[in-house]
């Protein structure tokens, strides 16, 4: 390849290169200094070297792309790029989603961030260490067997629900609050009507 | 030549609207040159330091609308150091002093002072239009000067602006006897406004056509503008956050089923997306959708709401779409002509659409004409079935987020692939490049891409032959830019005379030379080359090896200007 010969002198120039950063260190997000060829070439004559394996960007002796620190790339207008920064507002994209969790029984109410979770058997997990106690397993004819409890939860419309039966994404947008049932009033709630 | 008086001759020059078209009439001879001179009423100054204000109105002394575009294109993306230049003051301050009769100003990446626009809106009696893109500058405060002053305004249009927010008290600007507005954007601006203001302006203007709102103005008092105005076109959504249970979202979906005239639908700047439905009744009449600062819809929200927009036109969309979202849009929107996709995260690198995304909307629409499209990888096999499928485009766009990727298969430079686009695609003006790509690509360019204006290129070529065959065979060539590529000055010195045929040329981190540039200077009187030094001392007096940061070049009538910043030097 006719860019051969070219592309070892510029290694040997970038080695005495003044640049941004430590020595040993990969190409600076500061200043377009023109590393540009270095960047570039490597990738056709990398994956030689390696034998045919695909070169990648990442490859460990491929000194890396200009990525999107780079400044003037992505080419995106700062508008665009600062309104995309903007913290978001809604309900349903905040990071955290505080609500009560009450035990019958227990002395004073507990708070658990619902946003941490990425399922039910998580949830239930940590609720279990909160209490400590056990629920039993979910089914979706019986409720929780197996246990004096049953984890619930007010919906919007202020009914108590059964934890578990509707998709995860539903329960975290109706969810506004729990309460572990005890002993009867449980038990009622898990039979099928 | 003169057989007609000249009247008759204006009359049927006013028929003539586009300023190409009207610049090729002032070239047939003297007498046209003057009739036309003399009757142009809209002017386009594609570089506002082309030529100066006072040369402006001496030449269209009927001057009435002028569109000004100030900063290099690059500016966008932070590669122009602020204060640059590109200030308006001195043409408003020029258009005042001469008495010229401004109706309508339109700006692009310019520099916009609370000065000028208060300037602007004592005046000129009949100032109707003020449109301004991608500016910078001005506050709220200008903006009530306009509202206060301006008593036959009709347009208020505010396109992605920087603006410092005063908060809120220049919408109560607008007199009660303004009732001429017909159209009013502010979505750019992010600071709160007085609700109560907005409703009654609104309700006292009966032309009003199009309104954009920004992230201030909620739900509820949308659903009151849209029962006061159910004749708009265009409909700029603001925060759209609400329970679909409640009252206040079902007098909204009355409201809207009431606007049947909108055609243009955008913002949603926040969201939650379950309130969606609302929109469906007028989704069957849209012809542009303008959902690229929405990244609170996606998935099957935004799905759903694409399936009813059968006569869509226009779409501009965020990335998180997806492959899949694309192919619902191909096999929807069969009217389609223009497609933005935009990434929603640009900082992390990683875009959620492929080069399947390009190839699905390729074949599912062949008006497609222009294209913008963000994506994480692409290839030639892709690009080479875009071509086919699309030989109409006149603007292509390709970013590939890692700027040298090739091929993802094959791992082959694209050349191949943007050969093909401009070898099938006749009419192709503006191209915009990434991947990795060689020499090879630009001999294509110069040999295939006939029509081609603007031309952006980074990370790309091998040698200064890439550049010449772009020089060389683009003959309608008016706007170049380059960054971080292996040009130099041979590239750049090959056909001096070339720039005079172009409106700009900009070269940053490139391997020209200050004494390249300086030659080049030297040689072309009429163009200014500029260099931008921000960081290395302005050592000029040093030898000519100094790699140039950054080259910004352009022809111009009236010699280099004068409110240049220090670390701008005219050679």
């Amino acid at each position: 390849m006719e860019g051969v010969v070219t592309y070892e002198n510029d290694l040997n120039l970038k080695a005495t290169e003044l640049r941004l950063g430590l020595p040993g260190t990969e190409r600076n997000q500061e200043q377009a200094v023109s590393c540009a060829r270095n960047n570039k070439r490597p990738l056709p004559e990398t994956g030689d070297q390696n034998g045919g394996a695909k070169a990648k960007s990442d490859a460990p002796n491929t000194p890396p792309a200009p990525k999107a620190h780079t400044v003037g790339w992505p080419p995106i207008r700062s508008y665009r790029k600062n309104s995309l920064q903007q913290p978001k507002q809604t309900a349903a994209e905040s990071s955290v989603m505080y609500v009560k969790v009450s035990m019958d029984g227990a002395p004073y109410l507990r708070k658990i961030d619902l946003k941490v979770y990425q399922g039910y058997p998580e949830l239930l997990k940590a609720l279990e260490n909160m209490f400590k106690f056990t629920i039993g397993e979910y089914s979706e004819r019986e409720g929780y067997k197996g246990s004096e409890y049953a984890p619930t939860y007010e919906d919007k419309d202020g009914d108590w629900m059964l934890v578990g039966d509707v998709p995860w994404e539903m329960f975290m947008s109706s969810c506004k609050r729990l309460r572990i049932m005890k002993g009867s009033e449980a038990r009622g709630l898990g039979c099928g009507v | 030549m003169n057989y007609f008086p000249d009247e008759v001759l204006e009359h049927v020059f006013d028929f003539v609207t586009s300023h190409r078209d009207r610049n090729s009439l002032s070239q047939v001879c003297k007498s046209w040159y003057r009739i036309e001179s003399s009757s142009r009423q809209k002017v386009f100054i594609g570089n506002c330091y082309a030529i100066s204000p006072e040369r402006v109105i001496e030449r269209f002394p009927g001057l009435k609308s002028i569109t000004l575009k100030g900063k290099p294109h690059f500016a966008d993306f932070n590669l122009v150091p602020n204060d640059w230049g590109g200030f308006v003051y001195p043409w408003i301050e020029a258009f005042a002093r001469n008495r010229v009769g401004l109706e309508e100003l339109q700006l692009k990446r310019m520099v916009v002072s609370d000065e000028s626009l208060e300037l602007l809106s004592r005046c000129f009696p009949n100032f109707k239009s003020l449109v301004l893109v991608s500016c910078e500058g001005f506050t709220t405060d200008g903006l009530a000067a306009i509202a206060a002053n301006c008593r036959f305004l009709r347009e208020l249009d505010l396109q992605e602006n920087e603006v410092e927010d005063h908060r809120g008290h220049w919408l109560g600007c607008f007199p009660d006897s303004c009732t001429s507005l017909t159209s009013l954007n502010f979505a750019c601006l992010k600071g709160d406004i007085n609700l109560g203001v907005l409703e009654r302006l609104v309700a006292r203007s009966p032309n009003l056509r199009s309104l954009r709102l920004n992230r201030a103005v909620p739900l509820d008092t949308l659903q009151k503008i849209l029962m006061q105005s159910p004749q708009l076109l265009d409909l700029g959504v603001g925060s759209y956050v609400n329970d679909p249970d409640s009252e206040i979202y079902s007098k909204l979906v009355t409201a809207i089923q009431k606007c049947e005239s909108v055609r243009s639908l955008s913002g949603f700047l926040d969201v939650a997306p379950h309130c969606l439905p609302a929109f469906h009744s007028i989704c069957p009449n849209l012809t542009s959708l303008n959902l690229s600062y929405a990244p609170g819809i996606h998935g099957s929200e935004l799905t759903k709401l694409i399936h009813h927009c059968r006569k869509l036109q226009r779409l501009w969309i965020l990335d998180c779409i997806g492959d899949k979202g694309l192919e619902v849009v191909a096999s929807t929107c069969k009217d389609l002509q223009e497609l933005r996709v935009f990434p929603s995260d640009p900082y992390v690198g990683n875009a959620a659409v492929t080069e399947e995304g390009l190839v699905a909307i390729s074949s599912g629409c062949p008006k497609l004409n222009s294209i913008l499209y963000f994506c994480q990888q692409m290839t030639n096999a892709a690009l080479i079935t875009v071509a086919k499928n699309c030989p109409n485009f006149t603007r292509f766009r390709l970013c590939i987020l890692d700027p040298t990727k090739p091929d993802a298969v094959t791992m082959q430079p694209l050349d191949e692939g943007f050969g093909a686009i401009v070898h099938s695609c006749r009419g192709l003006r503006r191209l915009s490049l990434s991947g990795l790509l060689t020499d090879q690509v630009f001999l294509y360019i110069g040999m295939y891409a006939e029509q081609l204006e603007m031309l952006s290129i980074a990370f790309a070529g091998d040698s200064d032959k890439g550049m010449q065959y772009v020089l060389n065979g683009c003959k309608k060539l008016r706007k170049l830019e380059i960054m971080d590529c292996p040009f130099g000055n041979g590239a750049l010195l090959m056909d001096v005379g070339k720039y005079e045929t172009m409106r700009s040329l900009w070269m940053s981190s490139c391997e020209v030379t200050l004494g390249g540039c300086k030659t080049l200077a030297k040689l072309m009187p009429r163009l200014n080359v500029e260099i931008m030094n921000e960081n290395e001392l302005a050592d000029f007096s040093a030898d000519h090896t100094p790699k140039v940061n950054k080259m910004y070049l352009y022809r111009t009538l009236v010699g280099r200007r004068k409110d240049a910043p220090e670390y701008v030097c005219t050679l």
